[in-house]
């Protein structure tokens, strides 16, 4: 397990939206053991619960949840004011929610593309709307932000996905550019494939990278206010390839 | 919030799933259970029969079931509640030993009782009513379970404890997963105030002397003893006797740190054969230069000195290796021990890790636990077809002869009748397994019947 380096004696209080997947959970654990204090949103109360009771268990010096549809916009500035309040206050805010969504689904019907881009892009730029003002009103705070490695580049097996992905990752640079100068750090985490419930049906899913690595790289990236985390570290050269094969080669691939 | 979990198909990982043995290997469905509403809401459509299973490091086939569905338990690991005051820890069965040493040392506590490895998960140790040094002090994991939750493929959910459900609470400890799936449990753990272990090694030549070792170490808290099986003459059953109580001089409480090593490959079928085990076992023996060594030692080396190389099973090949682990009742224990030696040394089959130790006796609550007061002995052999498998038949005969039985978490080999013979509870314990769920090992023993 990773510890924090600052040896500060409030514990920091840290926002999480899709508090139940699974590198959530992983990275919450490492902050419930440094003894930090949770606001946890998810969908699922009984997940929600389980999650929480661990938490608190672990060591979380204080753990409140609400139980929440991320996709109904229209409660975002309502349930965050309620979880600033919860916190008395936010260091950071972790956005770990997300779906994969059926590709070849998505191919034969725009509603199913459509509802991949709203959870994964259109939401998330309404929470962050939300929370990047709040940071900047306070000129502090850290937004930690799961996108994916599947943003860096579209292909075939899963662009809706990519797609989505990749205006978020476009959304956050541009983020960062913006609050960097207002004392507000954004995060933009890019997982490969990670051993979770998402990717649990996957074949070879096996031999993907184990969730608490991957927690504790984000934990240390956050501690050390990176801009953009590749995880585990091999995707940012793989990615730096991928995204330079020339498009008339890349369109013959199969990837 | 979306939840992947919630609306995907049962996985369709089809993969061959190793115990530690790697003997046999089956292809299964591996379903992972992430939550403990995934069963039975996941195995619903299933067919082919199922098993819940944990870190796969029984040895033979009663973690392995042939072309069913393995609910891999692993992912379902939080902590639940946690009584500072009592030590009652709990948590969701797929948690493993190591998760909950790295929770509880820092805070002062330990697991009751410690198998030879922390890599097990809290299910699989009830499940396999797991024993370790201070069985003769402790009984078995399933005399430190205060309760269980058990939920059945029919869906509906049973708290067992020694005083509800009682007789699923005995079915379920050592019941090897064919009861329900275990949810979660409550642990009862011991308080420490350091990390070491004081630590005492005494060799010995002979069942006699580790006899009067075993009586004069009545009081400590944990023995197991090493044993040199490729020795004969003069030197036959000596061994190391190895003895240690949990140090009451207050320490440093730090968690582990993690283990880097990892076996890198295969090692050919030849590289344990008769010459280099017997060469290890006497450079074992003489390590410990004088006949008493006094030590404090951590905890780790001395619970899991195996544990510091992860996959260490790879050093038996791809063959894999048989286990045999018998316990002989005092009556005849040690004319047993030594009728069974004599018969491993004679066959100059190879063994390194040959662990002698004498049962207490605290009864286990479990209806199908292994344990009982008497000596146990346990061996392994790199498998070779045609000169392991008889060996194994001798030996399990022999132990039936004495009274004895064989261990089903480190059994490939036990014959149908032969189990019977060792539990003739079985069909009783059988009534109380659930429909859906059964495995390799149980088929195999059950089978004629």
């Amino acid at each position: 397990m990773s510890t924090t380096p600052h040896t500060t004696t409030t514990p920091r209080k840290i926002l999480v939206l899709g508090a139940t997947s699974g590198i959530a959970e992983a990275t919450c654990r490492i902050w419930a053991f440094q003894g930090a204090s949770l606001f946890l949103v998810a969908r699922n109360a009984e997940k929600l619960a389980a999650v929480a009771a661990d938490l608190k268990t672990r060591g979380a010096s204080y753990v409140d949840t609400a139980v929440a549809d991320l996709d109904d916009t229209d409660q975002h500035p309502a349930l965050l004011a309620h979880a600033v309040n919860s916190l008395t206050g936010m260091d950071i805010a972790y956005l770990a929610h997300g779906i994969l969504g059926d590709q070849i689904e998505a191919e034969r019907d725009f509603n199913t593309a459509a509802q991949i881009l709203h959870t994964n892009f259109v939401a998330p730029v309404s929470l962050l709307t939300w929370l990047a003002n709040f940071c900047v009103q306070r000129r502090a705070g850290t937004i930690a932000v799961i996108s994916s490695v599947a943003g860096d580049r579209g292909r075939k097996s899963n662009y809706l996905y990519g797609s989505s992905k990749a205006g978020l990752s476009a959304f956050l640079g541009g983020l960062r550019n913006r609050v960097d100068r207002e004392g507000v750090t954004v995060l933009t985490i890019k997982p490969g494939p990670v051993k979770t419930a998402m990717t649990a049906n996957m074949p070879k899913s096996e031999k993907f990278a184990d969730v608490e690595s991957v927690a504790e790289s984000i934990v240390s990236a956050i501690d050390k206010r990176k801009d953009i985390l590749y995880v585990p570290f091999q995707w940012q050269p793989i990615m730096f390839i991928i995204r330079n094969i020339p498009e008339r080669i890349f369109k013959k691939l199969n990837l | 919030m979306p939840d992947p979990t919630a609306t995907e198909e049962a996985s369709q990982v089809q993969a061959p799933f190793e115990s530690w043995g790697r003997y046999p290997t089956y292809g299964a469905k591996l379903l992972p259970l992430h939550w403990q509403s995934d069963f039975p809401a996941l195995t619903a459509d299933l067919h082919n029969g199922a098993l819940p299973v944990g870190m796969g490091r029984s040895y033979g086939d009663v973690c392995l079931l042939k072309d069913g569905n393995l609910l891999v338990t692993t992912a379902m690991n939080r902590l639940i509640n946690f009584d500072a005051e009592t030590g009652l820890l709990t948590a969701e069965a797929g948690v493993t030993l190591a998760q909950i040493l790295d929770f509880a040392v820092p805070r002062g506590f330990f697991l009751p009782v410690s198998p030879g490895t922390k890599y097990v998960t809290l299910g699989g140790a009830i499940a396999n009513d797991i024993h370790g040094k201070n069985h003769h002090t402790a009984g078995t994991f399933g005399c430190h379970i205060a309760q269980l939750e058990l939920v059945r493929s029919d869906g509906s959910h049973m708290i067992c404890s020694p005083t509800e459900n009682p007789e699923f609470y005995s079915a379920t400890i050592g019941g090897l997963g064919l009861t329900g799936v275990i949810t979660w449990a409550t642990l009862r753990l011991k308080p420490i105030v350091s990390r070491k272990i004081d630590y005492e090694g005494i060799q010995f030549h002979g069942i006699d002397e580790f006899l009067d070792l075993t009586n004069q170490a009545h009081d400590v808290e944990y023995t197991v003893s090493w044993v040199d099986v490729t020795s004969t003459g003069r030197n036959f059953a000596r061994g190391v006797f190895m003895q240690g109580d949990h140090s009451t001089k207050k320490d440093d409480l730090k968690p582990s740190p993690k283990p880097k090593l990892v076996f890198p490959f295969e090692a050919p079928g030849f590289a344990l054969n008769a010459l280099s085990v017997s060469l290890f076992n006497t450079a074992f023996f003489h390590k410990q230069i004088h006949k008493r060594v006094v030590a404090v030692q951590d905890y780790e080396p001395f619970f899991y000195p195996l544990d510091k190389v992860l996959r260490w099973n790879r050093m038996y090949g791809k063959r894999g290796l048989l286990q045999f682990q018998y316990v002989i009742p005092w009556e005849h224990a040690k004319e047993g021990t030594i009728a069974i030696l004599h018969e491993v040394a004679k066959s100059g089959l190879a063994s390194f890790l040959a662990v002698l130790k004498a049962f207490g006796d605290a009864p286990s609550p479990g209806m199908m636990s292994f344990p009982k007061p008497g000596i146990t002995l346990a061996l392994d052999f790199p498998i070779k077809p045609d000169k392991s498998f008889p060996l194994f038949q001798r030996l399990a005969d022999m132990t039936l002869e004495f009274g004895g039985r064989l261990y089903p978490a480190k059994d490939a080999a036990m014959t149908a009748p032969q189990f019977q013979a060792f539990y003739p509870q079985w069909q009783h314990f059988a009534q109380y397994r659930d429909p859906l769920l059964t495995s390799s090992f149980w088929e195999r023993v059950t089978q004629n019947s």
